[in-house]
C-alpha cells in the first residue's frame, strides 16, 4: 500500500506554530510517516528542538512513523556536531541529507534524503550496500528516470519516495538570502526568515513571480502538484509520496491525496480541490514531464 | 611549500594548447555531452581531439584532467561509464567526479587512475571529504569557494587528500551540485545535462531608451541601462524585487569575479596543493592572459619574490572583482 | 526578440545606397575566396557549429559601407556583402567596429569583455552566436592574417594599415 508522508518543515515556523501544526497532523491527517527536524539552518534548531521528544511521542501514539531529517549543508562545527549526534541515534529512523551524515552513520540503517543526489541505479545500489533502507529521489528527476530508479531500489528492498506536493528545493547556499534581502548577514540575521511562513517571494523586475527565498534555500514559486500522476508513480514502483508542508491546510491536502490513492475521489475533482487549497500558488509538474519545472503539463488522461 | 599546481581550463583543443603554452601544470576538459558541467554549444572535445590533446600536454610536461562531474539520471549511466573507459584508454591523468555511482565504477573498473572530487559533490566538511576518500580513494578535493583561509587550514589537518581551490574566474555562491534553478526555468538540468542558463533559452532585447534586458526562457533576469555593463542571464546573478525591495536588487549575488592573486602566498602556506582557474567557456585570449599572469605569480612566490599581478579587471564579468569568502566570513 | 533583425536603424540616403551596392559588388569575389579558403583549412570549425551551420548570421562592421551575410553550411557556403538595410532575415546579428570584429575572430580580444562593455551588440539566436564564437576560438593562429595572406603583400599591407588606423584601446559604442 502506498504510503503518504509529510516532509520536514522547510520554513522557520515558530515553536507554537509547529506544535499546533503537528497536533493537527497527529489527530487528523491521513499521513503514514512524518519527517521532523531542521534541514535548512542550524541557527533555527534551538527554537524547536526542545519540543522534539513530545512531538515524536504524539505522532507515534497516533500511529505515524517518525523519521528525523539531517541538515542539508554541513560546514560549521555545530552543524558537524549536530549531524554526528543525529547519526548516533538508535531510534527513530534518520534521513541523511549530507555526506557528513553518511560518514558518521557508517553502515547502520538510514534513509537517503533528496539532497543526497541519488539520481541513478548505480548510486542507489552503492548506498543500499552501505545501509540505506529508503531513498527520496531528487525533485527534478523526470518520469522515465524515476521509473528506472524506483525499479532498482525496489529490487534492492528499498523504499522509494517522490515529492508530490509543495514547493521544491531548487538551490542551497552558504549565504543567507533572507538576511541579505534585509541588509544583514547570516551571523546577525535576527531570524528575519520567521516573517515568511511560506517563503519570501521574489519577482522579476517586470513583476513576474519567479522564486521563493527561505534562508539559505531557494525554492520554486509554484507548488508541485503530481496528484494526477500518482497512479503512474505507484505503477512505476514508488512506495512513498511526500507532501512538503506549506502554509495552507495540510490536513486537507493529505485528505485529498488519500482520497485519490484509495480511489474514493475522482482525480479531476480532487485536483480542483487541491488548487483551491493552494490559494494563490500556481501548480506545476514540469520536472516530472521533462519540461521546465515551473510549467504545468496537462495529462491526456490521468493515470 | 606545496607544488602550487596551476589547473587551467580548456574549452577547446586550441584553448588547451594555449593554456599549456602559457604554463599550466594541468588542464581540465570535458567531452561534448552531458558528462561534464560545462556542456555548452560548440565547446569541448571529441575523443580524437582529446587523444591529440593528451599527447600535446604530456609532451610538454602538463597533465590532463577529464571532468565527469555531473549526475547521470537513472537509465543513462552507461554514457558516463563509457566516457570513463574512453578517458582511461586515451591516457588522461585523473577524473574529476561528483556522483557516487560514477566514482564507484571508476574505482572498481580502473583502480589505478586518480580520482579528484569535484566541487559539484558539495563536500565542505572534513567528514564529507573523508567519506569520499575512504570509499573511493579520492586523492584530491576541489573545495567549494565558500571556505575561509582559517577554515582551509583546519580542514587540511583533518583530511588525508590534497586540496585544490579556485583562484580566478566566475563566482557563484549556490552550492554546486545542489542547484536546479536552470531546470526550473528551462527544462534542461545543470546536474543531469551539464548546462547552466543555456544559450538556447537566452534572449537580449534592446529597448528604445538604449537599455537592454536579458531574459532566460522569457523570464527577465536583469536589465541594463544604456551605459551600464551588461551580463549573461545567469539566474543566481540576476536582479529581482522582493516585497520590501521594490527597486530591484541582486537577490543572490552581484556579477563579480573571483581573483585571489593577492592571497596566493597565504593559500600556499595554508597547504593548498593546486589552484584552479575557472573558465572553460571563456576565450583563448582570456586563458592566455590569466594563465600567464598566475604562472608568473606562482613562480615569483616560489622564488621568494613579491607577486605582481597585472590588472585583470577587464576580463571579469561585470568588471568587478572580489576576494570572496577567503578573507572574512562577513559576507555570509 | 530584438526588433529589426537584419534591419539597420540608420537610414540611408539614395546616394549612400548606390555606394553601398557598388561596394558589395566589388568585394563579393574576394569574400567567396576568403570563405572557401577558411573552410578548407579549418574543417573542425564546421563541426562545432552543429545545427547552426544553416543559420544566417549578419555581421555588421559599423564603419564599413556594407554588412556581411554568413551562412556557414559546408555544402552551401554563403559569405557575401549585403547593403546594411538588407531584407535578410538573419538568425543572429553581431554588430561592432570592424577591427574589434577582426580581433574577436582571432580571439585576440575576449568576446565576453567586449560584450559586457557593450562595444559589441549581439541579438537573435544566442546559441548560434555562442557556437560561432566557440568554433572560431578553436582555431590556431590568425584568420585575419590567413585571409590577408590570400591577397599576398597588398592584403597584408592593408591589414597592417587597418590596425594602425585604430588607436589602441578605442572604446565606446558604435556610432549610430
Amino acid at each position: 500500500m502506498t504510503r503518504l508522508t509529510l516532509g520536514p518543515i522547510a520554513y522557520h515556523w515558530s515553536a507554537d506554530m509547529r506544535r499546533d501544526f503537528y497536533a493537527r497532523i497527529a489527530d487528523e491527517a491521513p499521513v503514514d510517516e512524518v519527517y521532523l527536524g531542521e534541514v535548512i539552518c542550524s541557527k533555527r534548531a534551538p527554537f524547536h528542538e526542545a519540543d522534539l521528544p513530545a512531538t515524536i511521542e504524539r505522532l507515534e501514539r497516533a500511529g505515524k512513523t517518525v523519521i528525523l531529517s539531517s541538515l542539508a549543508e554541513v560546514m560549521l562545527k555545530r552543524e558537524r556536531k549536530a549531524t554526528e549526534n543525529l547519526a548516533a541515534m538508535e531510534a527513530p529512523e534518520i534521513e541523511i541529507n549530507n555526506a557528513a551524515g553518511l560518514f558518521a552513520r557508517g553502515r547502520h540503517p538510514h534513509r537517503i534524503g533528496p539532497f543526497m543526489n541519488a539520481y541513478n541505479e548505480a548510486t542507489i545500489a552503492w548506498m543500499a550496500a552501505r545501509g540505506a533502507t529508503h531513498v527520496c529521489l531528487p525533485a527534478e528527476m523526470p518520469a522515465p528516470a524515476i521509473a528506472v530508479a524506483a525499479q532498482a531500489a525496489r529490487d534492492l528492498g528499498l523504499g522509494v519516495e517522490v515529492q508530490v506536493f509543495g514547493r521544491v528545493s531548487l538551490a542551497v547556499s552558504a549565504r543567507c538570502y533572507h538576511a541579505r534581502a534585509h541588509g544583514r548577514t547570516k551571523d546577525n540575521c535576527q531570524f528575519v526568515c520567521e516573517e515568511d511562513a511560506d517563503g519570501m517571494p521574489l519577482r522579476t523586475t517586470d513583476d513576474r513571480p519567479i522564486l521563493r527565498i527561505n534562508g539559505i534555500q531557494t525554492l520554486s514559486e509554484s507548488y508541485v502538484d503530481l496528484l494526477p500522476e500518482t497512479g503512474r508513480l505507484v505503477a512505476d514502483g514508488v512506495t512513498h509520496l511526500r507532501l512538503a508542508p506549506q502554509a495552507v491546510d495540510m490536513v486537507a491536502v493529505a485528505q485529498v491525496f488519500r482520497g485519490v490513492l484509495d480511489k474514493r475521489t475522482p482525480v479531476d475533482e480532487a485536483d480542483a480541490r487541491l488548487a483551491r487549497l493552494s490559494g494563490d500558488a500556481d501548480l506545476s509538474n514540469g520536472f516530472y514531464h521533462g519540461a521546465a519545472g515551473y510549467r504545468r503539463i496537462a495529462m491526456a488522461a490521468p493515470a | 611549500m606545496s607544488l602550487a599546481e596551476l589547473i587551467c581550463p580548456a574549452g577547446t583543443p586550441a584553448a588547451l594548447r594555449t593554456a599549456v603554452d602559457a604554463g599550466a601544470d594541468a588542464v581540465y576538459c570535458g567531452f561534448q555531452d552531458a558528462t561534464n558541467a560545462r556542456n555548452f554549444p560548440g565547446l569541448n572535445f571529441t575523443p580524437d581531439e582529446l587523444s591529440e590533446a593528451v599527447a600535446y600536454a604530456h609532451a610538454r610536461g602538463a597533465k590532463v584532467l577529464l571532468a565527469l562531474n555531473t549526475y547521470p539520471p537513472a537509465g543513462k549511466v552507461d554514457l558516463w561509464r563509457q566516457a570513463a573507459d574512453t578517458g582511461v584508454r586515451l591516457g588522461v591523468d585523473a577524473f574529476i567526479v561528483a556522483d557516487m555511482g560514477v566514482a564507484d565504477y571508476i574505482a572498481r573498473a580502473h583502480p589505478g587512475i586518480r580520482l579528484h572530487l569535484s566541487v559539484q559533490a558539495a563536500a565542505s566538511s572534513p567528514e564529507a571529504i573523508r567519506y569520499y576518500c575512504q570509499n573511493f580513494g579520492v586523492k584530491r578535493v576541489v573545495l567549494p569557494r565558500i571556505l575561509t583561509i582559517p577554515e582551509i587550514r583546519e580542514i587540511r589537518k583533518e583530511i588525508p587528500c590534497e586540496i585544490e581551490t579556485f583562484i580566478f574566474g566566475n563566482h557563484g555562491l549556490m552550492v554546486e551540485g545542489r542547484c536546479s534553478l536552470t531546470n526550473y526555468l528551462t527544462g534542461q538540468s545543470t546536474n543531469m545535462d551539464g548546462v547552466c542558463s543555456p544559450a538556447s533559452d537566452v534572449e537580449y532585447t534592446r529597448h528604445e531608451d538604449g537599455s537592454m534586458s536579458s531574459r532566460l526562457s522569457g523570464f527577465t533576469i536583469d536589465c541594463f541601462g544604456p551605459d551600464e555593463k551588461a551580463g549573461y542571464p545567469t539566474i543566481c546573478k540576476g536582479r529581482y524585487t522582493a516585497p520590501h525591495r521594490p527597486e530591484g536588487y541582486y537577490a543572490f549575488e552581484e556579477p563579480v569575479s573571483l581573483n585571489l592573486s593577492r592571497l596566493l602566498p597565504e593559500l600556499i602556506d595554508a597547504g593548498v596543493h593546486a589552484f584552479k582557474i575557472e573558465g572553460r567557456q571563456r576565450s583563448k585570449s582570456y586563458v592566455r592572459g590569466v594563465v600567464s599572469a598566475f604562472r608568473q605569480a606562482v613562480d615569483d612566490i616560489r622564488a621568494g619574490r613579491a607577486a605582481n599581478i597585472a590588472d585583470l579587471v577587464a576580463l571579469t564579468e561585470g568588471q568587478k572583482q572580489t576576494q570572496g569568502a577567503f578573507e572574512t566570513k562577513k559576507w555570509r | 526578440m530584438s526588433t529589426g533583425l537584419g534591419q539597420s536603424h540608420r537610414s540611408q540616403n539614395p546616394g549612400q545606397a548606390v555606394v553601398s551596392r557598388l561596394a558589395c559588388a566589388v568585394v563579393q569575389p574576394l569574400l567567396s575566396r576568403v570563405v572557401r579558403r577558411i573552410a578548407a583549412r579549418h574543417p573542425s570549425l564546421f563541426a562545432r557549429l552543429g545545427p547552426h551551420q544553416s543559420t544566417d548570421f549578419l555581421i555588421d562592421p559599423v564603419e564599413l559601407p556594407f554588412a556581411l551575410h554568413l551562412r556557414p553550411d559546408p555544402h552551401a557556403l554563403v559569405f557575401r556583402a549585403v547593403p546594411r538595410n538588407t531584407a535578410l532575415r538573419a538568425g543572429a546579428v553581431i554588430r561592432g567596429r570592424f577591427l574589434l570584429l577582426l580581433e574577436l575572430i582571432d580571439s585576440e580580444e575576449d568576446g565576453d569583455a567586449a560584450f559586457f562593455s557593450r562595444d559589441l551588440e549581439v541579438s537573435g539566436d544566442t546559441e548560434a552566436v555562442v557556437r560561432l564564437r566557440n568554433a572560431l576560438d578553436d582555431v590556431d593562429g590568425s584568420i585575419a592574417e590567413e585571409t590577408a595572406a590570400i591577397f599576398g603583400r597588398p592584403g597584408q599591407a592593408i591589414l597592417a594599415r587597418l590596425r594602425h588606423s585604430y588607436p589602441p584601446g578605442l572604446k565606446g559604442h558604435p556610432a549610430p
